[in-house]
Order: C-alpha cells, then sequence, then structure tokens
C-alpha cells in the first residue's frame, strides 16, 4: 500500500543567517499509512510542532520533502490550500481561533473556504458537530457563551467538517480535567473507527498515545528517535524514562516487580494487560 | 513580515552606552535633537553627525539595524525631500524641463532634511536599542516625577508604557499562531482584492482582540493579588544612580547643544 503522507530528510531552520539561528527539525523521516492511528510523542522543544506544520504547508522545509499521495506538496505552490483542506490540523489550545457570532458559523469556515455549496456546508457542519458530541441546539450559540471544553469541540469539529483524509491534532487534551480529556479521545477514536481517515495524534502524555494508536514514533531534539507500534516502544520503557518522557503507570508498575526479581513481561500499557500478565504468571505454576 | 517589528528592541550589550543611565540617555538624546533642528550648515551637520558616528561606534550597534529600524520611514523621507526639493523658491539648476522647478535652495533643503530625519531616528533608535525597556520606563518615571506635583499620574503612565512594551512580542507571537491556525482552515490573506483582504482579516482580530482583553483582566488580577496599589510608597529594585560618566556625558551634550545654537547665531 502506497503512504498517504511521507516525509523525507526533513530539515527546518527557523531565524536562518541570524545570531538566533535554530533547527527545530532535522533529517527526519516520517511515514503514515491510509487508515492509520498514529502517535507522535516528545518534549517541548523536540520538533513536533514543526513537524506537524509542514504536513499541511503551513511551514517550508528548509531541506527535504513531504509527499501527500506521492505528490511533491510544494511541486506547485497555488495549490498549498488544496493540501491544507485535505491535511486537517487541529492546533494546541484551538478554541482561540474562534471567531464568528455562532458555532454554527464558526464550524463552516472551513467548508466555506472551500468553496462548497449551502447544502453540502450544513451537511458537513452538522455531521462535524455529532461527531464531537456537540447538541444542535449549541449551534446557534455564540462560541464565547460555551465552557472550555465544548469550545475545544467546536474547534475541532471545524476542522473535521472539512473531511480531511488526514486529521492531526496537536495536543487536543491539554489543559481539560480528566473527564473532558476522556471525552474528547473517546470521540476522536469513534471518528477515526467510522470514517477510517487516518489520524495523528500529538502529546506529550505517553498514558494517552499509548491507549489510542496503532504506531508510535518518539521523537527527541529534533530527531527520530524511536518508532514501532506501542508494545515494541514500551519494551524500551527505561530508555524511554532516560530521554525524560512518562511511561504509562502500568508499565511501572510491570517494571517495578521486574526490578524486583519477578519474571514479568514489561511491554504491558494497559491495565487490562497487565492483569493478564500476573494472571500468566500465577497460572504459570511459580510461588510468586 | 511580523518579524520586521523593531519597536522596544533592546540588543544587550556591555558598553559604555548600555551601562550610562537610563536618564542620562533621556536626557542626552533630547539634548541632542535641539541641537539637531539648530543644525543649518555643513559645519553644523558635520558636527551632528560626527557626534552620531561616533555613540554608535562606542555602542556597538551594527548600521544594518539601525537601518533597519528606518525601513518604516522611507516613505516620509521621501516625500519630505521630494517637496523641498520642488517647493522652494531660489534659482533653477538649470532652464531645461523639469530642472527649472528645482532650486539650488530647494536641493540644499531636501538634502538636509533627509539628513535631518535620519539622524534623528537613528540617534532615538540608538537610547532603544541600548536600554532595556523596563530601565527606559524607570528613568522616564523618575524624569517626570516633579510633574507629580501637578497630579500627573507619572507612575501610572510609566507602568502602562513598560506593560504595552512587554506585550508587544507576546501579541507578535499570538497573531502568528491565530493566523497559521486560520489558514489550517482555508484563510486566504495573499489574495482576492483590497475589500476581500480587509474582510479576511476579521478572523484574525477577533481573537486577538479577545485573547488581548483576557490577558489584560489576568494580568489585572495577578497585580492586584500581589497587592499593587498604584505608585505611592512603592520602592523599586534598581534605584538609579548618576555615575561621573552620566555627568561627563550630560556636560558633553550641553556644550554640543550650546555650540550649535551659538553656531547658527553666529551664522556659521
Amino acid at each position: 500500500m502506497e503512504p498517504i503522507l511521507r516525509v523525507e530528510n526533513l530539515t527546518h531552520t527557523y531565524s536562518a543567517g541570524t545570531p538566533f539561528e535554530r533547527s527545530a527539525v532535522q533529517e527526519m523521516e516520517l511515514t503514515v499509512m491510509p487508515g492509520e492511528f498514529l502517535g507522535i510523542i516528545g518534549h517541548t522543544g523536540s520538533g513536533k510542532s514543526t513537524l506537524i506544520q509542514h504536513l499541511n504547508g503551513l511551514l517550508k522545509p528548509t531541506e527535504g520533502t513531504v509527499y501527500l499521495d506521492g505528490q511533491d506538496i510544494w511541486a506547485d505552490a497555488k495549490n498549498i490550500r488544496q493540501v491544507r483542506f485535505q491535511v486537517g490540523l487541529v492546533f494546541q489550545y484551538p478554541e482561540y481561533q474562534l471567531f464568528e457570532d455562532t458555532v454554527y458559523k464558526d464550524i463552516a469556515f472551513g467548508p466555506k473556504n472551500m468553496g462548497l455549496d449551502k447544502d453540502e456546508i450544513d451537511r458537513r457542519v452538522r455531521q462535524a458537530a455529532a461527531f464531537v458530541g456537540l447538541r444542535e441546539e449549541l449551534l446557534e450559540k455564540s462560541p464565547f457563551e460555551l465552557s472550555g471544553g465544548q469550545k475545544r469541540r467546536v474547534a475541532i469539529a471545524g476542522v473535521i467538517a472539512m473531511e480531511p483524509k488526514v486529521l492531526i491534532l496537536d495536543e487536543p487534551t491539554a489543559g481539560l480535567d480528566p473527564r473532558g480529556r476522556e471525552n474528547i479521545l473517546r470521540q476522536i477514536r469513534q471518528y477515526h473507527k467510522e470514517k477510517g481517515n487516518t489520524v495523528i495524534l500529538v502529546s506529550h502524555s505517553m498514558e494517552e498515545i499509548a491507549q489510542n494508536v496503532d504506531r508510535i514514533v518518539v521523537l527527541k531534539g529534533a530527531r527520530n528517535y524511536m518508532e514501532g507500534t506501542p508494545r515494541q516502544v514500551f519494551s524500551r520503557a527505561e530508555e524511554l524514562e532516560a530521554i525524560g518522557l512518562d511511561v504509562p503507570q502500568v508499565t511501572r508498575i510491570a517494571m517495578a516487580l521486574r526490578r524486583r526479581g519477578v519474571d514479568i513481561d514489561t511491554a504491558v500499557y494497559t491495565v487490562e494487560e497487565l492483569k493478564e500478565a500476573l494472571l500468566r504468571l500465577k497460572g504459570g505454576g511459580a510461588d510468586a | 513580515m511580523l518579524k520586521d517589528i523593531t519597536l522596544g528592541q533592546y540588543f544587550p550589550g556591555n558598553t559604555i552606552v548600555h551601562r550610562l543611565d537610563p536618564r542620562t540617555k533621556l536626557l542626552a538624546v533630547m539634548l541632542y535633537i535641539v541641537a539637531l533642528f539648530n543644525a543649518k550648515s555643513v559645519l553644523t551637520y558635520g558636527i551632528m553627525a560626527f557626534v552620531l558616528a561616533l555613540s554608535i561606534k562606542v555602542s556597538g550597534v551594527k548600521l544594518k539595524a539601525l537601518t533597519r529600524g528606518l525601513k518604516p520611514v522611507y516613505i516620509i523621507v521621501a516625500f519630505t525631500a521630494i517637496m523641498n526639493l520642488f517647493f522652494t523658491d531660489g534659482t533653477p539648476l538649470a532652464d531645461v524641463w523639469l530642472l527649472r522647478s528645482i532650486t539650488f535652495e530647494g536641493l540644499r533643503q531636501a538634502i538636509y532634511m533627509v539628513l535631518r530625519i535620519v539622524m534623528l531616528i537613528m540617534g532615538t533608535f540608538l537610547v532603544t536599542y541600548t536600554t532595556s525597556p523596563i530601565s527606559l520606563t524607570d528613568g522616564l518615571e523618575s524624569l517626570l516625577a516633579p510633574l507629580k506635583k501637578l497630579h500627573l499620574p507619572v507612575h501610572e503612565l510609566a507602568m502602562m508604557m513598560s506593560i504595552a512594551l512587554r506585550f508587544i512580542p507576546t501579541l507578535i507571537e499570538e497573531t502568528d499562531k491565530i493566523m497559521s491556525a486560520q489558514k489550517a482552515r482555508g484563510a486566504d490573506f495573499e489574495t482576492g482584492s483590497i475589500f476581500q483582504r480587509a474582510k479576511a482579516l476579521v478572523p484574525i482580530l477577533v481573537p486577538l482582540f479577545i485573547s488581548a482583553f483576557r490577558r489584560a483582566d489576568e494580568l489585572a488580577t495577578a497585580m492586584e493579588c500581589r497587592c499593587y496599589h498604584g505608585g505611592d510608597g512603592r520602592t523599586a529594585l534598581h534605584v538609579l544612580h548618576y555615575h561621573k560618566r552620566d555627568i561627563l556625558v550630560l556636560i558633553g551634550f550641553v556644550l554640543l547643544a550650546a555650540g550649535i545654537i551659538t553656531l547658527k547665531i553666529l551664522g556659521l
């Protein structure tokens, strides 16, 4: 299968030619398959935000190429808006970008820029609102009357309404309480399942990434560091902790047990898996 | 585009110009401006240019940084030059076509005007480039202190100024972020008629204003939480002191202004 997005040897340098010159991304590689749920994780300053802004052409690579469906997105700079409609990017704290006087109009901003007709816009707005769990009667309200969590959902709906092939979310749960966090994540999971579209989740919380994605890309210091399924990545939990990333709590429990001499698989990352692993140990007949 | 804004920019350094008391720099630049506006001849302009060049050299500020600050006023400079060139009475340059309306006096006037504006801006930029916004407002507050007797809210004005300066980079960053977010939703700021482009600004301006008000609100709360109650009885972390070098520099600039005015009266 052809990858939907491919990044080759990407380098981005900010303020080139001044004393403030700084490379935010260096020789990065990334391949995203259609329908995949990918997680990108890394510390502040690891280059996550810079990387994803290249995927929809908000930033132009200093070096390297970004391919969407096998096409260099910068081959014709005039078409860059089309790329942005196909690769939807939800920024961090997206609620600060709301500006219209009703929720409906704000969600319709993207589809309207695409030049769609009124009925199509209406269909997309309602569908997107349903995906993020906004009730119909909220559509006619002002976005500024809503709660923080609701505002964020409006902003996410605004990107979903463009029906992008790839949906990228940069820290979609930042600053929300645990319930709001779980709600948003559940809706994103559901969106992925129902639409079958590619979703890229960017986060610095391992917990969040571990429970949602099929594959994880770990970035460190503007470069690729590690890549694989959650199981592969968490089997190297010590390395993750060494670069200052938190591993899920259950993985930590397994690691602690192992340190105390219990022969347990540490590549577990959900409560369910830990339970299984512990039961296996018990059932295995050892005196543990 | 937004990165070109140089207002309130400060280049840290450790030259004698950087170490001068901010009040000295403010007074010196005022005396410099007085002198500049009294310069009327090649000799006096020469002296002023020499003083400016010397200050720039000592401060270690790159000439390029100063000329970059001139960018926004190029149009004004060009406009003044042309106005002076064509609308000054006197002897025409030559008796051919366009040159008839340009006079020798006009040409001289235009050159002087351009020099005056450029030197004025460079001089003031030199002060803001070498003085941190905080010490600049401290200096301003201290210089304006006598006006408190007239019930002018000097401290509040200085506080407003430092807050405004402090938030310029924040607002620029915020604007950049909002622009990216709206571009990601297909907003188009680069094409279309003037009317369409003005309309395209709404998705930037509304969130920007909202966030500016939110920030102002948060800042006010934070200040109140730390018992801010205005300038009465407030002490300063950095107490300003005049040093020997300040007095020398001030004497120098007083002499400069006095000298230029004397030369002007003498008709030189």
